[in-house]
C-alpha cells in the first residue's frame, strides 16, 4: 500500500516538474527569446492560460504527500522552513509577474514585470534543484523525527549541514540548465520566425552545458551518497534509467538539429522524468534519508493509517482522470502558435 | 516572543489575508453565472458584457486568491509540524481531495473562462462559468470540512504512535459541523459578492456614467443580497449557534460575555467584558433572549464561563466577544439595508433614491469585515484547542523552528502583502474607471481578453 502511494507521489512530482518546468524555463530564457516588448508579451501569452494549472500539480503533490506520509510532510516542511517560505515568495512574485504585465500598457510597467518574472523563475529553478539535492544528500533528522537547516553553514555535505552546500548548489545548477532547455524547447513550439530561431539556439547551445553538468552531478552523487546505488545493484533493471537519460540527451540533440521542436520537447520532458525517476528509484524505501541512517524517514514509518490510504485509492484515480481530461481540453483550446503583437 | 505565539500570528495573518480574496470570488461566481444565464435566456448582449466586466474583476481577484492560498497549503507543515503529524492521517484526506478535485477544476477553467469566450461560443462559455463556480465552491467545501474537523473531530481513532487516523471517510466529509459551517460561510461569501455588485451599480448611477448598466448590477445585486443577508441569520447563523451551544458550551459563554450561569439569560447588545472583575460593564441587553434563541425556552439555563475550568476558557475572551458582536451587528444592518433596497426596487423607486444609493455604494467593505470577524469567532472560540478536545494549540507548532526565523518570515509576508494590497487596489480602481468606457462600447470578446 505505502509503495503504491510512494509511486503516486513520485508520479505527481514528475508531472509537476515537466509541466511547471516549461513555464519556469520560459521565464528563465524570457529575455533571450523575447527581445522586444511585443515578443515578450508573446512569451507571456504562451504560458498565460496554463501556468496556474501547472502549478496546481505542486499543490496537489503537497496535499497528497500530506495525506499519504504525514510525518514526512511535517518533518520536511518544518525542516526546510526558510527555503520553502522563500519559494512561496518567489511563486507569488512569478504569478504576479505573469498576470499583471498585460494590465497596463506602459513600458516601465511591462519591463518591471518582465524582470520579476525572469528573476523569480531563475531562483525557483535553483531552489528546486537544491531541494532535491538535500533529499539525496540526507538531512540532519534526529530521534524526535524533526530537523531544521539554516540556509548555509560550512558548505560541506557532512555534520552540521545547511540547505546550500557544494553538492546542493550543483543540483541547483543542473535544474537551472535543464529547465532553461525545457522552457526554450516549449517556446520553440509556441513561436515563429526569429523567436523560434532563438529558442532553438538556446536548446542547441545549452545542450552541451547540460551534458556536462549531468555527468558531473552523477559522479558527485556517487561520492556524496554511494548507498543510492544499492537498489540498482539489487534490481539491475534500474540501470535502464541512466541509459534512458543518455538516450533522451541524444534524442534532444537529434530532434533539435532536425528542427523537430515537439520531438526535442518530448526528449527534454523524458530527460527530466528519468533524472527524477532515477533519484526516486535509488531512494526507495526512504522518503527522507537522514545523515544518521537510523533516523531516516521511510515509507513505513512516515505513512498514514491503512483505512485512510485505501479510501484514497478510490478517489485519487477518479480525480486524476477527470483532471487530465480538463487539461487535455485546456491545451487543445489554446493550441497553436502565439502571435507576436496579438492578444491571447 | 516565543515560537508558538509567532507561529499563530503568522498563520492567522496569512489565512485572514488569503480569505479576503476567495470570499469575493466565491461570492461573485454565482452572480456571474446569473449574468451568463440571463444572456443566454434573453439574448440581451448587455448581460454578456456585464459578465465580461465582472469576469475581469474576478480574474484579478482570483490571482490574488491563488498566490496567497499557496502559502496556506505549505504552512500546515512549516508552522504546525507536530499538529500535521498528529492529524495528517485525517485532514490530509480533505486537503489532498481539495487539490485533486477543486484546484485542478478551478485552475483549468479560469483560463478558459477568461480567455476562451470567442473560441468556445456562448453555450460552452456558459458551461465554463458554471464549472468555475462549482470549482470555487468545492474548494470551499473541502477547506471547511478540514476546519470543521478541527472544531468537532469525528470519524477517527487514536493510533498506537499517538496520532489520529481516519476510520470513516463519510463522517469526515459529511461532518455535521461542516454542513452548517459551509451553509453559513458560503452565504457570507455571497453577501460580499452582492454588496460589491450593488455598490458599483450605485456608483455608476450616482456618477451618471453607464447608468443603464448600473441599474442592471443593482437589480441583481439587491435581490441576491437580500436573500443572502437573511440567510446569514436564519437558518444558517442560528444553526451554527446551536452547534456551538451543544458542542462548545464554554465558547458560547465567552462569545456572549456570560460570566455566571443564568436561568433566563439575557442577550447582550452592547457591553465591555471586564476580565478582572469577571463581569460585563455598561451592558445593554434583551432579557431572556439568549435562553430562548439557544434552547427555545425563555427560562432555560445557560452555562456561564465560571462553570468551566479556567484552563479550558478561550484564551482571548474580549476579542472573541467583540468579534461575535460585530458580526451579528453588521449582519443585522445588512438585512435592514437590503430589505429596504429590495422594497424600493420592487416599488420602482430605488434608482432615484439617492440617499439609499449612497448607502449601498459605501457599504461594500462591511461584508469583508463581517466575514473576517466571523472567522475570528470560529478560531478564537476553538482556543485553547488546536483540535477540539484532542490537542492544545500550545503543543502543535514546529519544534525546531525558532521564533527568530518565524519573525523573519512574518515580516517578509507582511511586506509582500502590503505591496500586493497596493497593486490590487490600483488595479481595481483602474478596472472600474476603464470598465465604464468598455461597457456598451461594442467591444468584442477577444478585444476584452
Ligand atoms: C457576511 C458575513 C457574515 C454575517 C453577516 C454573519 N456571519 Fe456568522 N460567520 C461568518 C460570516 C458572517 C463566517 C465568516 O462565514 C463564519 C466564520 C466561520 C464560519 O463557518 O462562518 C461565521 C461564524 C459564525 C459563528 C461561529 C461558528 C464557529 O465557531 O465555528 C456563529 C455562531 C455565527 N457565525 C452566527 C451568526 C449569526 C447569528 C449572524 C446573524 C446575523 C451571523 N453569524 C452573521
Ligand atoms: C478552513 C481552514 C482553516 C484552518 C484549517 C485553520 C486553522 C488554523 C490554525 C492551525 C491556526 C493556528 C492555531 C491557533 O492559534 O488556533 C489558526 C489560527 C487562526 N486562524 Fe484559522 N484556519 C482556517 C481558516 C481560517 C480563516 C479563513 C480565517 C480568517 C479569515 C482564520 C483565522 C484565524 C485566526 C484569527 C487565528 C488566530 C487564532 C489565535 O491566534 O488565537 N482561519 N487557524
Ligand atoms: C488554511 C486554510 C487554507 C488553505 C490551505 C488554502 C489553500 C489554497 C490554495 C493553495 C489556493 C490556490 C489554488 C490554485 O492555485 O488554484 C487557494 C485558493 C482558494 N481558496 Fe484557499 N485556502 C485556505 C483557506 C480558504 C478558505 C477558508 C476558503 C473558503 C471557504 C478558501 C477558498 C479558496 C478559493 C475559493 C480559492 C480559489 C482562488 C480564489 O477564489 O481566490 N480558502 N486556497
Amino acid at each position: 500500500m505505502e509503495t503504491v502511494w510512494f509511486m503516486i507521489v513520485a508520479f505527481m512530482l514528475v508531472c509537476y516538474v515537466i509541466l511547471d518546468g516549461f513555464d519556469i524555463g520560459a521565464g528563465i530564457v524570457h529575455h533571450f527569446v523575447g527581445r522586444t516588448d511585443k515578443e515578450r508579451a508573446a512569451v507571456i501569452s504562451s504560458v498565460g492560460p496554463v501556468w496556474d494549472g501547472n502549478e496546481v500539480w505542486l499543490l496537489a503533490t503537497g496535499g497528497t504527500l500530506y495525506f499519504a506520509f504525514p510525518a514526512l510532510y511535517a518533518a520536511g516542511f518544518s525542516g526546510f522552513y526558510l527555503p520553502l517560505i522563500m519559494v512561496l515568495w518567489l511563486l507569488i512574485m512569478r504569478a504576479t509577474g505573469i498576470e499583471l504585465r498585460h494590465q497596463l500598457d506602459n513600458p516601465l510597467w511591462t519591463k518591471f514585470w518582465d524582470f520579476v518574472f525572469s528573476l523569480s523563475s531563475i531562483l525557483l529553478a535553483i531552489f528546486f534543484g537544491a531541494a532535491l539535492g538535500n533529499v539525496i544528500r540526507g538531512v540532519p533528522l534526529d530521534a524526535t523525527g524533526y530537523f531544521f537547516e539554516p540556509l548555509f553553514t560550512h558548505w560541506g555535505t557532512t555534520g552540521d549541514t545547511g540547505i546550500l552546500d557544494w553538492f546542493t548548489v550543483l543540483s541547483g545548477v543542473v535544474a537551472f540548465v535543464a529547465l532553461s532547455i525545457h522552457g526554450a524547447s516549449f517556446l520553440a513550439i509556441k513561436t515563429e520566425h526569429e523567436m523560434q530561431e532563438r529558442s532553438r539556439k538556446i536548446v542547441s547551445l545549452g545542450w552541451f552545458a547540460l551534458v556536462l553538468v549531468t555527468v558531473v552531478s552523477l559522479v558527485a552523487v556517487m561520492y556524496v551518497r554511494p548507498t543510492l546505488l544499492d537498489n540498482y545493484y539489487y534490481l539491475p533493471v534500474g540501470w535502464m534509467i541512466p541509459l534512458g537519460v543518455l538516450a533522451a540527451l541524444i534524442a534532444m540533440k537529434f530532434f533539435n538539429s532536425k528542427g523537430n521542436d515537439k520531438g526535442a520537447f518530448m526528449a527534454s520532458a523524458t530527460y527530466l522524468a528519468l533524472m527524477l525517476g532515477g533519484a526516486v528509484y535509488g531512494l526507495y524505501p526512504n522518503v527522507l534519508p537522514a545523515i544518521d541512517p537510523q533516523h531516516s524517514l521511510t515509507i513505513h514509518n512516515a505513512r498514514a493509517g491503512e483505512y485512510g490510504l485505501s479510501v484514497g485509492l478510490i478517489w485519487w484515480p477518479i480525480g486524476i482522470i477527470i483532471a487530465i481530461g480538463y487539461f487535455a481540453f485546456l491545451f487543445r483550446t489554446f493550441k497553436g502558435k502565439v502571435e507576436v503583437g496579438g492578444e491571447h | 516572543m516565543e515560537a508558538n505565539t509567532l507561529a499563530r500570528i503568522q498563520f492567522a495573518f496569512t489565512v485572514t489575508y488569503h480569505y479576503l480574496f476567495p470570499m469575493f470570488t466565491m461570492g461573485l461566481m454565482p452572480i456571474i453565472v446569473i449574468f451568463k444565464t440571463l444572456a443566454l435566456k434573453t439574448g440581451d448582449e448587455r448581460w454578456n458584457e456585464s459578465a465580461r466586466f465582472w469576469g475581469k474583476i474576478l480574474g484579478i481577484t482570483f490571482l490574488f486568491g491563488v498566490v496567497t492560498g499557496i502559502p496556506m497549503e505549505f504552512q500546515f507543515g512549516t508552522n504546525w509540524a507536530v499538529f500535521s503529524k498528529f492529524a495528517g492521517g485525517v485532514i490530509g484526506q480533505t486537503l489532498a481531495m481539495e487539490g485533486t478535485f477543486a484546484f485542478f477544476l478551478e485552475s483549468a477553467f479560469i483560463g478558459l473562462f477568461l480567455f476562451g469566450e470567442k473560441r468556445l461560443g456562448p453555450k460552452l462559455h456558459w458551461l465554463t462559468a458554471v464549472l468555475l463556480f462549482i470549482g470555487t465552491w468545492l474548494s470551499g467545501w473541502f477547506i471547511i470540512a478540514t476546519n470543521a474537523w478541527m472544531q468537532h473531530p469525528v470519524g477517527y481513532e487514536m493510533a498506537a504512535d499517538g496520532s489520529v487516523q481516519l476510520t470513516s471517510f463519510w463522517s469526515l466529509v459529511l461532518n455535521e459541523w461542516a454542513i452548517y459551517q459551509y451553509m453559513h460561510n458560503m452565504g457570507g461569501a455571497v453577501v460580499v459578492g452582492a454588496f460589491c455588485v450593488s455598490a458599483l451599480g450605485a456608483f455608476y448611477i450616482l456618477s451618471n456614467k453607464k447608468a443603464e448598466y448600473g441599474k442592471m448590477f443593482l437589480k441583481v445585486g439587491v435581490i441576491v443580497g437580500c436573500i443572502s443577508s437573511i440567510w446569514m441569520l436564519f437558518p444558517s447563523g442560528d444553526l451554527q449557534g446551536r452547534m456551538i451551544a451543544k458542542h462548545q458550551p464554554v465558547t458560547l459563554a465567552a462569545m456572549e460575555g456570560l460570566f455566571d450561569t443564568t436561568e433566563g439569560a439575557p442577550l447582550v447588545l452592547i457591553g465591555q467584558p471586564d476580565m478582572e472583575k469577571q463581569r460585563l460593564d455598561n451592558a445593554v441587553h434583551v432579557p431572556n433572549m439568549l435562553s430562548f434563541i439557544t434552547y427555545q425556552r425563555w427560562d432555560a439555563k445557560v452555562k456561564g464561563l465560571n462553570e468551566f475550568p479556567k484552563e479550558d476558557h478561550p484564551t482571548n475572551v474580549p476579542m472573541l466577544y467583540y468579534s461575535f458582536h460585530i458580526m451579528v451587528g453588521l449582519g443585522t444592518i445588512f438585512i435592514l439595508t437590503m430589505i429596504v433596497a429590495a422594497f424600493w426596487l420592487w416599488r420602482g423607486k430605488l434608482f432615484d433614491a439617492n440617499w439609499l444609493l449612497w448607502i449601498l455604494m459605501l457599504s461594500f467593505p462591511f461584508p469583508f469585515i463581517a466575514n473576517t470577524v466571523g472567522w475570528a469567532v470560529a478560531e478564537l472560540g476553538r482556543q485553547p484547542w488546536l483540535v477540539y478536545g484532542l490537542m492544545r494549540t500550545e503543543h502543535g507548532h514546529s519544534p525546531m523552528v525558532s521564533g527568530g526565523n518565524i519573525l523573519f518570515t512574518l515580516l517578509g509576508f507582511a511586506g509582500m502583502y502590503t505591496i500586493i494590497s497596493l497593486l490590487y487596489i490600483f488595479l481595481m480602481l483602474r478596472r472600474i474607471e476603464h470598465g465604464a468606457d468598455e461597457l456598451g462600447a461594442g467591444i468584442t470578446p477577444e478585444e476584452v481578453a
